[in-house]
């Protein structure tokens, strides 16, 4: 671990759950309309999801929907430092990215929906998105699956010589998985321009991390296979996003790996609207002390201290993102479905191409 | 022209000729610098094309498997080698839970342009886990073609059309037919997408249908009972997933008999798919004998020589196969 960035300190700090409840600190950001719009796309993403949340408690809702409440921040201030030619994976928690790189509102609502005008087409529902406006964005579910096709579109992006980067999101579950292991090992011996970013919300579905590994950090994994790597609190947008964009510039510039522990909680439960908090004794203990640690009251509070925003403007703010929610969302229910020759047609590109 | 071209050889060309023509084509694999592990069918590939595009590999299957379906999402045609079926499997989950599903379930957005190719590597007292033909397990998948290959022309240009096919192909070659020689052809660039069984030898008093190896088996079957005064037609499948029975109905339509070989287990195998696909568009009254197929005892491969001896199928076999079924046995 770099101990100039990070001391030992900081990351007890981190992972002791009753510490970092204060605002967070941004005095020194000097573009302050930076944070108002950091706050703006972490609140849209909350009430996105929270509008899917409702929808999949009464019903409406069918598809599996993996919530990243109170993950706002890493995405978001991950995204930041993205350009055209980067690619970012996601997972079945996904829509935090496709959100943060700029995916549509309304492309989404559709494709929870199974509706043509999805961003998937209305293929993929939750767990399958995809996104290519400014650069790319790919989702999938299966627990890993995107690790080695990350290093795999690193290693194109290193071909190309245009200095897009590759972004790897997956949970700390997914470090248990062999392939992660084959990955990381892959990635750094072929130097590879690519950013793993581990978002430790300290549950694999139903089990806290401490039931499943020796040790609650994962960045150790980074350690063990020569890989630069941070820990990092995951609900500080602003730390957030330096560490990114120090890791994507050094990857961008020495084609490097680089993996990003970022610590946060995911305040629903593995999937669907419930907090679940049924798995477990250290769940139902946690949760509240967490909800302390919440990414976007702590920005907001730090904005409304330092008089850039007021308590008036961050009202008619969320009223103004609540009304375009409700309407991405209403439109969204009228789109069509697919049509029925998709299920057929689209099982082969070259049937669609006829190369 | 009249050049003699081995099946081996026939892979060796198809790699030159993608590496010569195409700048987006890599190869990636463990061997791949070592002739021990690919035969002849990758000599001086790195050293002639370079080891940035002729990679090497950790000893990672669904990694570096991956790693290849990750290239092919951003423009690269990269073909991924596993050098016996049975490591293969460890880089199951890419191939079929993240290549053949792409396609579909982006909406047809984006595309996984890779080819996998896995070696079919028996005998030789190798056993259980170094001897597996599972083309049947992937041929089941929709979105993975499977191409098998049976002859030296056909090792060449279905490699070809495989990597310039815009959808994950799973290429795979046999062993046991690397030294097989035919005339050699000219290098056609053929369109996947149109590919399917054809008829190699034309005969009418029963259909022999098989893929890969088995096809090659059927084809010196048929050579040697026109000797005899039996005539055998041969239907080389060439592509197992996506199926096309029609060549085969047809077939069986004239011949009225039907024996379908397959190198790999007999339970929800590739020669059950090819009775059932053509049964089911024939009347009984068009056959003149109970279809039957040929294939591998349903057990792991053993190692002894003598229950080696009695696991693979032979010509011999197939040979006597077919006198029993034109004596309706």
């Amino acid at each position: 671990m770099n101990k100039n960035l990070l001391s030992e300190n900081d990351i007890t700090q981190i992972f002791d759950s009753n510490l970092l409840h204060e605002p967070i600190e941004i005095s020194n950001i000097s573009n302050k309309g930076r944070l108002v719009e950091l706050m703006k796309k972490m609140i849209s993403i909350r009430f996105v999801e929270n509008k899917i949340s409702d929808n999949v408690a009464d019903g409406t809702v069918k598809c599996p929907a993996h919530l990243g409440v109170g993950q706002e921040a890493i995405a978001v201030g991950l995204a930041e430092h993205l350009c055209k030619d980067d690619r970012v994976f996601g997972t079945h928690r996904g829509h935090a990215p496709y959100l943060a790189m700029g995916g549509g509102i309304y492309e989404l609502f559709a494709e929870v929906l199974g509706k043509e005008d999805g961003c998937s087409k209305g293929m993929g529902g939750s767990q399958h998105l995809f996104f290519n406006k400014n650069g790319y964005y790919f989702s999938v579910p299966i627990v890993s699956g995107t690790v080695p096709i990350a290093v795999g579109a690193a290693l194109a992006a290193k071909m190309d010589n245009k200095n897009g980067v590759s972004i790897c999101f997956f949970g700390d579950g997914a470090m248990e998985e062999g392939t992660v292991q084959e990955s990381l090992n892959f990635a750094k011996s072929h130097n590879l321009p690519v950013v793993f970013v581990c978002e430790n919300n300290f549950f694999a579905s139903h089990m806290h991390i401490l039931e499943r590994q020796p040790n609650q950090s994962v960045a150790r994994f980074a350690e063990a296979h020569s890989i630069k790597n941070l820990i990092v609190d995951g609900n500080d947008v602003v730390k957030v996003s330096n560490i990114s964009k120090m890791a994507i510039e050094q990857a961008r510039r020495t084609n490097e790996p680089f993996f990003i522990e970022a610590v946060t909680y995911r305040w629903k439960g593995h999937v669907g609207h419930r907090d679940d908090m049924d798995v477990g004794v250290m769940r139902s203990k946690d949760l509240g002390i967490w909800k302390e640690r919440d990414p976007i009251a702590r920005l907001e509070t730090a904005l409304i201290e330092n008089n850039i925003i007021t308590n008036v403007e961050k009202e008619s703010l969320y009223n103004e993102i609540g009304d375009l929610i409700n309407y991405e969302w209403e439109r969204a229910k009228k789109a069509t479905f697919p049509q029925l020759d998709v299920l057929e047609k689209l099982v082969y590109f070259s049937n669609k191409s006829m190369r | 022209m009249n050049n003699k071209i081995t099946y081996a050889k026939g892979i060796l060309t198809a790699h030159q000729y993608l590496l010569t023509k195409y700048k987006d084509v890599f190869v990636i694999g463990q061997g791949l610098w070592s002739p021990w592990y690919v035969g002849q069918t990758m000599a001086n590939l790195d050293k002639d094309f370079g080891r940035d595009r002729v990679i090497d590999s950790p000893v990672s299957e669904n990694a570096v498997t991956g790693a290849a379906i990750g290239a092919s999402i951003f423009g690269y045609r990269p073909i991924v080698v596993h050098p016996r079926l049975d490591f293969m499997v460890l880089a199951s989950d890419q191939i079929v839970n993240e290549a053949a599903k792409w396609t579909h379930m982006f909406g047809g957005q984006t595309k996984a342009a890779v080819t996998i190719r896995g070696i079919i590597n028996r005998g030789g007292e190798q056993g259980a886990q170094h001897s597996q033909a599972l083309h049947s397990w992937y041929a089941h998948i929709p979105g993975l073609k499977v191409v098998m290959p049976a002859t030296a022309n056909d090792a060449r240009d279905l490699l070809i059309s495989s990597v310039l096919s815009d959808d994950p192909v799973l290429y795979i070659d046999d062993r046991w037919a690397y030294d097989d020689e035919e005339e050699e052809t000219e290098i056609v660039e053929i369109d996947l997408a149109a590919q399917g069984p054809k008829v190699k030898r034309i005969g009418s008093d029963i259909t022999l249908i098989g893929a890969g190896y088995s096809a090659f088996q059927c084809l010196h079957v048929a050579d040697v009972l026109k000797k005899e005064g039996i005539s055998v037609e041969v239907i080389d499948l060439r592509v197992i997933n996506p199926i096309k029975h029609a060549v085969m109905i047809e077939s069986v339509k004239k011949t009225g008999r039907v024996l379908a070989v397959d190198g790999g287990w007999s339970n929800c195998g590739l020669a059950s798919e090819i009775l059932a696909g053509v049964v089911e568009a024939i009347n009984p009254n068009q056959l003149k004998s109970k279809p039957q197929r040929l294939t591998l005892t349903d057990a792991p491969a053993p190692t002894s020589k003598v229950l080696e001896e009695i696991y693979y199928t032979t010509e011999e076999q197939i040979i006597s196969r077919v006198k029993n079924i034109l004596k309706n046995l």
